[in-house]
């Protein structure tokens, strides 16, 4: 007996990599300026699922919310070891806050028969971790954040351990549960290589469709319909075709979905502005480095 | 993200340059695979973009995953348990899985046993990517030969039973040859291998330095036939751990101490044999051990280019007198040697490595599916041989000259970094450590030399070579192929000496003249690399900071083809001098020469 698992994915922007030249003037970043990348605590929660997988046997979905782009990040978990990949995409999707998204999000999972949901703790970009149990909230099952350990898995029930801030805290709940992973859980598995030279053709229906529009530039509708059509029939023979859900698929009630759903205001944007700063110099003795990590500590840079 | 495939730009310029098509399609057998298996590819462009997904996925888990853990993992080493098991570092016990998930354990197996089948080529980058992060783990990657061997030689039942685990990762192996009394002469293994009344065998003896001696499938070189002295005397068998198999010691080492290193007593283990009796060491251990070279090539690479890295760093960020010591000419000088050197053993080892999947898979086609046609058969059979002999020279040549190259490396790299190259605080000094093995195990330098000097005297390496004069250069390297030129001629006066003088004498001066043959060959190969018709831009970097500037690989490999060969050509003159000498006293005065037996 397995453990049908469900991840949660986001593509989002690599924030390590902000530097003066992907700034805009008002204080907001250019997206587009940084390349995207898989959220990395959804890797640690896909790692966890993988885990489970591997002990237990199961089936592991990954859904993710956004542009059709993230069909790479989709192909990256079935490298990983992912057994089915879905992305939610639809224009009406967008400027959806964490109400909006775990509202989406929940309409998708509850099609999807699933014992463990897993959620990275929160998201690089915008750092809320707050999809994660709101999702559950809507789902109706238990959440147990902030993993950085399963304990035990037996039957019905789960044991975790949860960072709490100032310590940790031992959990028991019983199955189905929404999980949010920490990047202290585990260290994600690198692509399979088998998995990667299988998987590495695999589209999602709008990829095919982009694709087609940019190889047959003078087709007109119909036919680029057609070809589209014909393709990913091929592509599902080969088990090769990611699913693609609108918000039409999921069922959702499009109030609840993108602006309209979304009751989140921008209070304030403080604009950082990126410079070089004095530099000082650090006696290399016992008294010039200790001097230096309590100021450090003091301005909290380290804890 | 560090990822050691992806900033390492020669690794990346020579995966376009060298031809990796004409490998897939060997391996592939024509790509008959694709309908079987949905991972295989169907042509050599899908074949060689899978090549470098999968490089690209390993060199992520090599920076990210395994170098971090290297010198943990150096400290620790392994323990033997009071119950005969081996408790590995912990990193290394960490890397195993990750490879094992990362599906990289079956590298060239074939595709119906679950491996990846993918060329030694693609095989030897892979390792030297892999030794970048942690040398003593390369002997568990880098030892898929085990399986290779099972493979090429054993029964279907064998491999049914032992290469699905492997190339899960589940399993590793060791090659248990080496005897107290039986190092580099494996003529002289006494391990005995025996059968019972129902045709049973079991081997019973003792066995030292086997590298990962607690891996989980043993190969084991055997005497089967008691009344028989010499190689023809030896089986090859297989057998597994257990109640039988005892660990009695794990060596205490100089480097690679990621890697248990074991004597082991066989105590009428139960064992099967593999392939035919009396073919162990002549036919199945002798491909053992030529896979097993380019392995240790590949090692050497990658504490070279580990090595090589933290030099470079330092000299550039290293103030004495007021200015960093790169800008010294003595400091600036060993960096170049050690970056142009580390470049001729990558293009060596690749080329070896080319003509290794030209020789097994014109091999592998002639026994499965030789043509009907005549003189396609005959061309066949021509390639076959000429590999055969070209793989048989430039093996050992790699393992030497990479292997030496590797010591040279990490001696100077120490060097650079001074009083704290000596010191724990930097890598160099473990990476110094690792190296040490490298031009002893899996034969000697000195045995290599033997190897390589037949081919060089034998017509192989001026066939080879002038194969490679042959080939399409740009006219920037015309001066260049002519020193080449001459240097080849050099080289046949000096085998013509050496030939009258008899063999004893061919080893006496099997290393100057097999260091030319290499020199010439790099020089062939730096020469081709100079005229690629790959386009690709590499940043010139100063002081460690990218200043914007880039140049043409192309035009780099120029000036690297013109500093290496200028410098060898009166390198070359004095060794050939030195050959043509006729110096004995090696032989006459060697009393004289080195004094008596130090007494107690």
């Amino acid at each position: 007996m397995g453990y049908n698992c469900v991840v949660l994915i986001k593509q989002v922007p690599d924030t390590k990599r902000i530097t003066g030249d992907v700034m805009n003037d008002d204080g907001t970043v250019k997206r587009s300026a940084l390349p995207a990348i898989f959220n990395p605590e959804d890797l640690n929660a896909l790692e966890l699922a993988l885990q489970i997988k591997d002990k237990f046997g199961g089936h592991i979905t990954v859904l993710t919310m956004g542009l059709p782009a993230a069909s790479a990040m989709l192909r990256d978990a079935l490298y990983r070891g992912a057994d089915e990949a879905i992305l939610i995409t639809d224009r009406r999707c967008a400027a959806s806050d964490t109400l909006a998204t775990s509202y989406i999000l929940s309409c998708a999972v509850k099609k999807i028969d699933f014992d463990i949901a897993l959620c990275g703790r929160q998201a690089i970009d915008g750092d809320t971790a707050q999809v994660g149990p709101q999702l559950a909230e809507k789902l109706g099952v238990t959440q147990i954040t902030y993993i950085e350990e399963l304990t035990e898995l037996e039957g019905r029930t789960i044991t975790a351990r949860r960072n709490i801030g100032n310590g940790w805290q031992q959990v028991k709940a019983t199955l189905p549960v929404l999980l949010t992973v920490t990047g202290d859980a585990n260290e994600p598995r690198v692509a399979a290589a088998k998995k990667m030279m299988k998987h590495k053709s695999a589209l999602s229906p709008i990829e095919v469709e982009q694709k087609i529009r940019t190889e047959n530039p003078d087709a007109g509708e119909v036919e680029i319909k057609e070809l589209a059509e014909l393709k990913c029939s091929k592509l599902i023979e080969k088990g090769l075709l990611m699913k693609q859900w609108d918000l039409d698929a999921v069922e959702a009630d499009l109030n609840w979905c993108g602006q309209s759903g979304s009751p989140t205001k921008v209070h304030r944007i403080q604009s950082v502005v990126l410079a070089a700063k004095e530099t000082r110099q650090i006696e290399p003795s016992e008294e010039g480095i200790s001097g230096m990590i309590h100021e450090l500590i003091n301005d909290k840079v380290i804890a | 993200m560090a990822n050691f495939y992806r900033d390492n730009n020669d690794i990346q310029f020579l995966f376009r340059h060298v031809d990796l098509a004409t490998s897939a399609e060997i391996c592939e057998e024509d790509f008959a695979f694709a309908g079987e298996f949905d991972h295989a590819p169907a042509d050599a462009a899908e074949a060689i973009q899978n090549y470098e997904m999968v490089l690209d996925s390993l060199g992520e888990l090599c920076g990210e995953f395994i170098a971090p853990r290297s010198e943990s993992v150096d400290r620790e080493g392994n323990v033997l348990n009071e119950d005969g098991t081996v408790t590995r570092a912990k990193g290394i016990a960490e890397a195993i899985e990750k490879l094992g998930q990362a599906e990289v354990m079956g590298f060239t197996l074939p595709h119906r046993f679950g491996g990846l089948n993918f060329p030694n080529l693609v095989y030897s980058m892979a390792i030297e990517i892999l030794s970048r992060a942690d040398a003593a783990l390369m002997n568990i990657f880098g030892l898929q030969g085990i399986a290779e061997t099972i493979n090429a030689f054993a029964s279907e039942e064998i491999k049914q039973k032992y290469l699905h685990d492997f190339s899960a990762g589940k399993v590793t192996g060791a090659m248990v040859l080496t005897e107290p009394d039986a190092g580099s002469d494996l003529q002289a293994v006494k391990l005995r291998a025996f059968q019972d009344d129902d045709g049973n065998w079991f081997l019973h003896g003792v066995k030292r330095f086997i590298t990962n001696g607690c891996g989980q499938v043993l190969l084991v070189l055997a005497r089967s036939e008691p009344d028989r002295s010499g190689g023809l005397g030896l089986s090859l068998f297989v057998c597994e751990p257990g109640p039988t198999v005892h660990i009695r010691r794990l060596e205490d080492k100089l480097g690679i101490h990621g890697s248990p290193t074991c004597e082991i007593f066989f105590d009428n283990t139960p064992c099967e044999i593999i392939g035919e009796r009396q073919r162990g060491l002549v036919t199945y251990v002798m491909s053992l051990m030529n896979g097993a070279r380019i392995g240790i090539a590949g090692q050497s690479m990658g504490i070279a280019e580990a090595a090589y890295r933290i030099a470079r760093d330092y000299a550039a960020t290293r103030k004495q007198f007021a200015v960093a010591i790169e800008k010294l000419p003595a400091v600036r000088k060993m960096l170049i040697d050690m970056k142009i050197d580390i470049e001729a053993g990558r293009a060596l080892l690749y080329e070896t490595s080319r003509v290794v999947d030209l020789e097994l898979g014109y091999a592998r086609r002639l026994e499965t599916n030789p043509p009907e046609d005549k003189p396609e058969l005959k061309q066949l059979k021509d390639n076959a041989r000429k590999y055969k002999r070209a793989a048989a020279m430039l093996t050992p040549m790699s393992k030497y000259y990479c292997s030496e190259m590797c010591n040279r490396v990490t001696y100077d790299s120490i060097q650079v970094l001074g009083g704290s190259g000596y010191m724990r605080d930097y890598a160099c000094e473990r990476h110094a450590r690792d190296a040490r093995i490298t031009t002893i195990y899996e034969g000697t330098s000195q045995l290599q030399v033997v190897a390589a000097v037949r081919g060089v005297c034998s017509g192989t390496a001026e066939k080879f070579m002038g194969e490679l004069a042959q080939q399409d250069y740009d006219a920037e390297v015309k001066d260049l192929l002519e020193m080449l030129a001459e240097g080849t001629e050099k080289l046949k006066e000096a085998i013509a000496y050496v030939k009258e003088q008899g063999n004893e004498y061919m080893d006496l001066y099997g290393r100057p003249l097999v260091d030319i043959a290499i020199d010439l060959i790099n020089g062939y190969l730096f020469c081709g690399q100079a005229s690629t018709k790959v386009q690709m831009e590499v940043p010139v970097l100063d002081n460690g900071t990218a200043n914007g500037k880039s140049i043409p690989m192309k035009e780099r490999k120029a000036m690297l083809a013109r500093r290496y060969i200028t410098r060898n050509a009166p390198k070359i003159d004095a060794m050939v001098e030195l050959v043509c000498a006729g110096d004995k006293s090696a032989f006459t005065d060697y009393e004289a020469l080195v004094g008596p037996v130090p007494g107690e």
